[in-house]
């Protein structure tokens, strides 16, 4: 028995967690459901669902497909809009102790900016996340991830108004050509991380009426199915920026899958689908990881971000 | 503000694993008993369970979401709940597939329960197909407060009827329609409402069955007195209030429209809030001042 205490920290930017592994945007909702189940002061944050500026009910129904391992989803970023949001659910989660990261969307680049002021207003966020890759807009056009002149603008934009306050993560879509590129783009505009990755873009066709399942026709693909993608997109860009912190998620279900993410060269890792299948899911995950860095000899989450790359 | 998500998780929702007690073929359905020891107490007509479904290796991701029939408690069982399931799927075939002794992952009690009234009302029970599975148990909790319990059982065909012999002792009447005239009376389980409505013979309806079942006793019910506590049935993945795929249009008491999820503000909703033509579309945002 090794007597050595493993250091389960983590950080992103100047943010300090102090465990790796956190909820992912869009599978939270503000943290009030999962609180239910375990204290969410025990994991290493909430990321919270993007919020819009104003509130949105999001796409129509039917929003949810089951697929082989994974599910497609066509919310819409449904939500209350940032001034009820800052006004309601950030209070109740510094309340429970919990570390935040505010997750925002916008449909323009100024909407970013309103975003970024409303939210460097509040107290008790450690981290801001962009998210520039909802693959659940009417107009894939908006999607500002696709686009790497875009993509810079809206961080330019949304760094400009946060200056120093607060770490800036901005979360990208694995649906481009040349990934990399776009995170050096974004980095370059002045985000401090990166999220990797959003869902990917699907569809799965109803043979009952013959025409696409889902009320916005195309939804996001995420759990287990996508795991690989998110691990190539993670290895890929740590190698590309190797000084950045990334957040990664995409399909995990377990310790093992998170410690896949973290020696791809992820800091820390969300779990999102995974927690609609077993409420409990972050719990074990993180401890699952805990016992498996001890097994595997190292020291610290630290000693094992980007392991696979040396 | 048009929509804060004021509604909470039910409080009493805990995952446990359950035993299956029992797995009983009854007709094209399954009755399924777990026993779920003290966690019966927390569970109230009208709650469902989602259940973890395919084993540790399937490739079925998402919970099954399962109303609950009744609950009991027996000192050989203890704490008991059962299931009615129609095989359907692949998650739904998996769990009639399980035998006696396995261990079954389960979250519940979650969701809304039918309101039960404090005095002595006429209830009007309507169930379609499998649907008619919680109103058994309903029908035992209402018969106990002294309500006169009528129940109207529709379904296409006399086999997806799901009528057990014990259940029709809690009810004082019974009336099955089929729209092939396989079992009991040709045509529509909602044809006897409006009568029974203009003869002022119920105070409430409990319905579970198809939306458009639910949808057509809101529109008889539309102008009465009569109450409609419909139990919806909607896609979801998590069951917990999560994932937000399961929403539907309802009118809030300010008037405005919100998108409430049917796994915590349901499944159990006023059926003269839910906006039943506006279901599978997004309705205008109106900005309250």
């Amino acid at each position: 028995m090794s007597a050595t205490v493993l250091d389960f920290s983590t950080t992103i930017g100047n943010a300090f967690f102090t465990t790796p592994i956190f909820t992912a945007s869009g599978c939270a909702s503000s943290g009030k459901e999962l609180s239910q189940f375990f204290p969410l002061n025990e994991i290493g944050a909430v990321v919270t669902k993007s919020v819009m500026n104003k509130p949105r009910f999001g796409r129509p129904t039917p929003r949810m497909a089951e697929t082989p391992s994974g599910m497609l989803n066509s919310i819409g970023l449904q939500g209350p809009g940032i001034d009820s949001f800052l006004a309601n659910d950030v209070p109740w989660l510094v309340e429970q102790k919990s570390r935040v990261i505010v997750s925002i969307a916008g449909e323009t680049v100024e909407e970013y900016a309103t975003l970024a002021r409303k939210v460097r207003s509040v107290a008790g966020i450690s981290a801001l996340e962009v998210n520039i890759s909802c693959p659940n807009v009417e107009n894939r056009g908006l999607v500002f991830a696709c686009d790497p002149e875009a993509s810079r603008r809206v961080i330019d934009g949304v760094r400009k108004i946060i200056g120093g306050d607060l770490p800036i993560i901005a979360k990208l879509s694995p649906d481009v050509t040349n990934l990399p590129a776009i995170a050096t783009g974004v980095v370059e505009a002045g985000a401090d991380a990166l999220a990797l990755i959003n869902t990917v873009l699907g569809m799965v066709i109803n043979l009952e009426t013959m025409r696409p399942h889902l009320g916005g026709k195309t939804g996001g693909l995420s759990g287990p199915a996508i795991k690989p993608v998110a691990v190539r997109a993670i290895y890929q860009v740590h190698a590309a920026l190797p000084t950045i912190p990334i957040l990664g998620m995409g399909g995990v279900a377990s310790g093992r899958d998170a410690l896949e993410l973290i020696l791809a060269g992820a800091s820390g890792v969300s779990v999102g689908t995974a927690s609609f299948g077993n409420p409990n899911a972050i719990i074990d995950i993180q401890n699952q990881l805990r016992d498996l860095l001890v097994a595997k000899g190292f020291p610290s989450v630290k000693s094992a971000i980007g392991y696979a790359h040396r | 503000m048009v929509e804060i998500l004021v509604s909470q998780i039910n409080r009493s929702a805990t995952q446990i694993s359950a035993t299956l007690l029992s797995n009983k073929r009854v007709g094209q359905y399954h009755q399924i008993v777990l026993g779920i020891g003290d966690l019966v107490k927390a569970c109230r007509p009208g709650n469902f369970v989602a259940i973890k479904v395919g084993g540790d290796s399937s490739r079925m991701i998402l919970r099954r979401a399962f109303a609950i029939s009744r609950v009991s408690e027996s000192v050989s069982f203890g704490g008991t709940m059962e299931l009615i399931v129609a095989p359907h799927g692949g998650g739904s075939q998996w769990l009639c597939s399980q035998i006696e002794g396995a261990e079954i992952d389960i979250v519940a009690p979650l969701g809304t329960a039918f309101g039960i009234p404090t005095t002595p009302i006429k209830a009007l029970l309507v169930g379609g197909g499998y649907g008619s599975a919680p109103l058994f148990g309903l029908a035992e909790v209402l018969k106990s407060r002294g309500c006169k319990v009528d129940m109207l059982l529709g379904a296409s065909t006399g086999g997806k009827i799901y009528a057990p012999m014990e259940g029709k002792r809690s009810v004082n009447s019974l009336r099955i329609y089929t729209e092939d005239g396989s079992m009991g009376e040709k045509g529509r389980v909602t044809e006897p409402i409006a009568k029974l409505i203009a003869d002022a013979e119920v105070d409430v309806i409990y319905s579970c069955g198809p939306m458009a079942m639910l949808r057509a006793i809101s529109e008889l019910t539309n102008g009465s007195e009569v109450i409609h506590q419909c139990a919806v049935e909607e896609a979801m993945a998590c069951g917990i209030g999560i994932c937000m795929t399961c929403v539907l249009p309802v009118k809030m008491a300010e008037g405005q429209i919100a998108m409430l999820r049917s796994c915590i503000d349901g499944p159990v909703m006023d059926g003269s809030t839910v906006q039943w033509d506006l279901v599978g579309q997004i309705p205008e945002i109106s900005v309250q001042p």
